[in-house]
């Protein structure tokens, strides 16, 4: 598997670039993400979207329906895709650190 | 000199029909020369890794591509199934092979000039593999890296004027049966209402944001030419509420065995039937027995006739659609997955099909749905298992909808009836002290 380092921290990730492991998450993962999914700077509804989906998957063991979370962070989803261009999935989920979705995409 | 031996593959280039392999071999051939100069943006030998790799699951009985893949467009949530070889190593050029859905004109109509812009910028950037079309109705480009995606949705909708597709958990590309564009039993223009709500739902089909997928698909009759009834959560079938129109004299000319006019337009003459009988083809196999042939007048009593199209099928230039037209709306069609296969029941008996006021009829069942299947649709659940669920009176409810006979093939057979606590006399609150007033224990 690929690894991708950034501010002296490494990351293992898939073809996706999504993380292996949740638990090696840290801020710096964070801050990679973001160049890779088009966002110049990150606000506080960013955080709010990421601590919101961690919160909700630790809870649960999976990640919230993309209407759950337009509830929990009260942001209408064209608001998210505003903040996250690739969506909920590809962007805020990977951002989160959380694992790739699955399914019939 | 292929780039892969496929002893396998290869046992597929004979026989009448025509070989995808002879033709994937073409593709690789074309590519290796590359007489037009293209500048490949993904590896020349793609196709030829594709082969290869096909060869090597033929061999294993298994598939080699790994599990799930998630790229796209910015904006997008959807659009792009991403895919990566489980053998990178032997196949480079398939190491990536992401898919693109492409949204189809209604009825699938081209030029060969868009054809030919299509097929430039894909092999330019892409594999120059296609599917045309994918089972829900997209265009399908097969094949790509992921840096390649952005520019060929720049190129797709800066010079070509076309969008993306859809998938995943959304409103899925709409497509249609080719209706009135060609065919005398277009109840309702399949082709102008599958492109209204294409556009008019353009959110809902790129950002995924219900439960799980949804389909429309549009059939302008209910012969069912693009399958809407087993394909679709929400099915559109035309069908007309006054009288059939009958030519007698054209009646005559089938029933003579006039060579102008064959039964079933002549669909049957591979195979000697014998001279066509009214009474045998058309009158005993009407479902409801309504039609009659004496003294040479076919008559129909259009009360008790389900529109089942089979007389019409089979007499078409005697026989024609109604005019007062319009469709019927059925919903809940899946696949089996996860508690078993599903056609689409009957919602709405008959709407119209205005686009006058731009379908607002039919816009308004979709909404109340959505708003319905939104709110209580479990993580993937299909709308045919939120009405197995909830119930379809449930469904009745939140679309304003009265119950009616037409809404069920047989009432039910068991009877535990739920009733609305107003709907009984005294309510539910009842006191057990003054049941033991009449009832000693």
């Amino acid at each position: 598997m690929a690894t991708v380092e950034m501010n002296g921290t490494t990351f293992e990730i898939d073809e996706d670039g999504f993380l292996l492991d949740y638990k090696t998450f840290t801020n710096d993962w964070v801050e990679y993400v973001r160049q890779q999914e088009g966002i110049d700077e990150l606000n506080d509804e960013h955080w709010k979207v990421v601590n919101v989906l961690q919160d909700y998957y630790e809870k649960n063991g999976i990640a919230p329906m993309v209407r759950v979370l337009s509830k929990l962070t009260k942001y209408k989803l064209k608001h998210i895709y505003e903040l996250f261009p690739s969506g909920p999935g590809k962007g805020a989920c990977k951002m989160a650190g959380l694992p790739k979705p699955t399914g019939c995409v | 000199m292929a780039k892969h031996e496929t002893p396998l593959l290869d046992q597929l280039e004979s026989g009448p029909w025509p070989s995808f392999v002879s033709d994937l071999k073409q593709q690789a051939e074309v590519r290796a020369k590359n007489e037009a100069g293209v500048e490949f943006q993904i590896p020349q030998d793609a196709v030829e890794d594709l082969l290869g790799v096909l060869e090597l699951s033929f061999k294993h009985g298994r598939t080699h591509w790994k599990h799930g893949g998630i790229v796209g467009v910015f904006g997008y949530g959807g659009g792009v199934i991403g895919r990566y070889c489980d053998q990178p190593k032997l196949f480079p050029g398939v190491e990536h092979f992401h898919t693109m859905r492409v949204a189809q004109p209604c009825g699938k109509y081209y030029k060969t000039s868009y054809l030919r812009e299509l097929t430039k910028l894909w092999d330019f950037r892409g594999s120059g593999v296609t599917n045309m079309h994918g089972a829900t109705g997209d265009i399908i480009f097969l094949g790509t890296t992921t840096p390649q995606l952005e520019e060929i949705f720049y190129t797709l909708t800066h010079d070509l004027n076309q969008d993306l597709g859809g998938s995943g958990s959304n409103l899925r590309t709409p497509a249609d049966c080719l209706g009135s564009s060609r065919c005398q039993y277009a109840c309702y223009d399949s082709n102008a209402l599958c492109h209204f709500l294409t556009n008019e739902y353009q959110d809902e089909l790129h950002r995924p944001a219900f439960p799980y997928k949804f389909k429309f698909k549009m059939d302008a009759c209910p012969n069912g030419c693009v399958a809407s009834i087993a394909r679709s959560d929400m099915s559109f079938i035309g069908t007309w509420r006054d009288a059939i129109k009958v030519d007698q004299d054209a009646v005559n000319k089938y029933v003579e065995n006039d060579p102008g006019y064959p039964a079933n337009a002549g669909a049957h003459k591979g195979k000697d039937w014998g001279p066509f009988d009214i009474e045998k083809e058309v009158l005993a196999l009407c479902p409801t027995k309504c039609m009659k042939f004496e003294n040479k007048t076919l008559s129909i009593d259009n009360a008790n006739c389900t529109r089942c199209m089979h007389c019409i099928n089979t007499m078409p230039r005697a026989l024609r659609i109604g005019d007062d037209r319009g469709c019927s709306i059925l919903v809940g069609a899946k696949a089996p997955i996860l508690d078993g296969a599903q056609m689409g029941s009957l919602l709405v008996p008959f709407v119209e099909v205005n686009p006058e006021n731009d379908y607002e009829a039919i816009t308004e069942v979709i909404e109340s749905i959505w708003d319905w299947w939104m709110e209580e649709g479990k993580n993937r659940e299909r709308l045919g298992e939120l009405i197995m669920r909830q119930g379809f009176q449930k469904l009745l409810e939140v679309t304003g909808i009265d119950p009616q006979p037409q809404h069920v093939a047989y009432p039910r057979t068991n009877p535990y009836i739920f009733w609305k606590e107003d709907e009984v006399d005294g309510g539910w609150e009842r006191d057990v002290v003054e049941y033991r007033k009449h009832h000693l224990r």
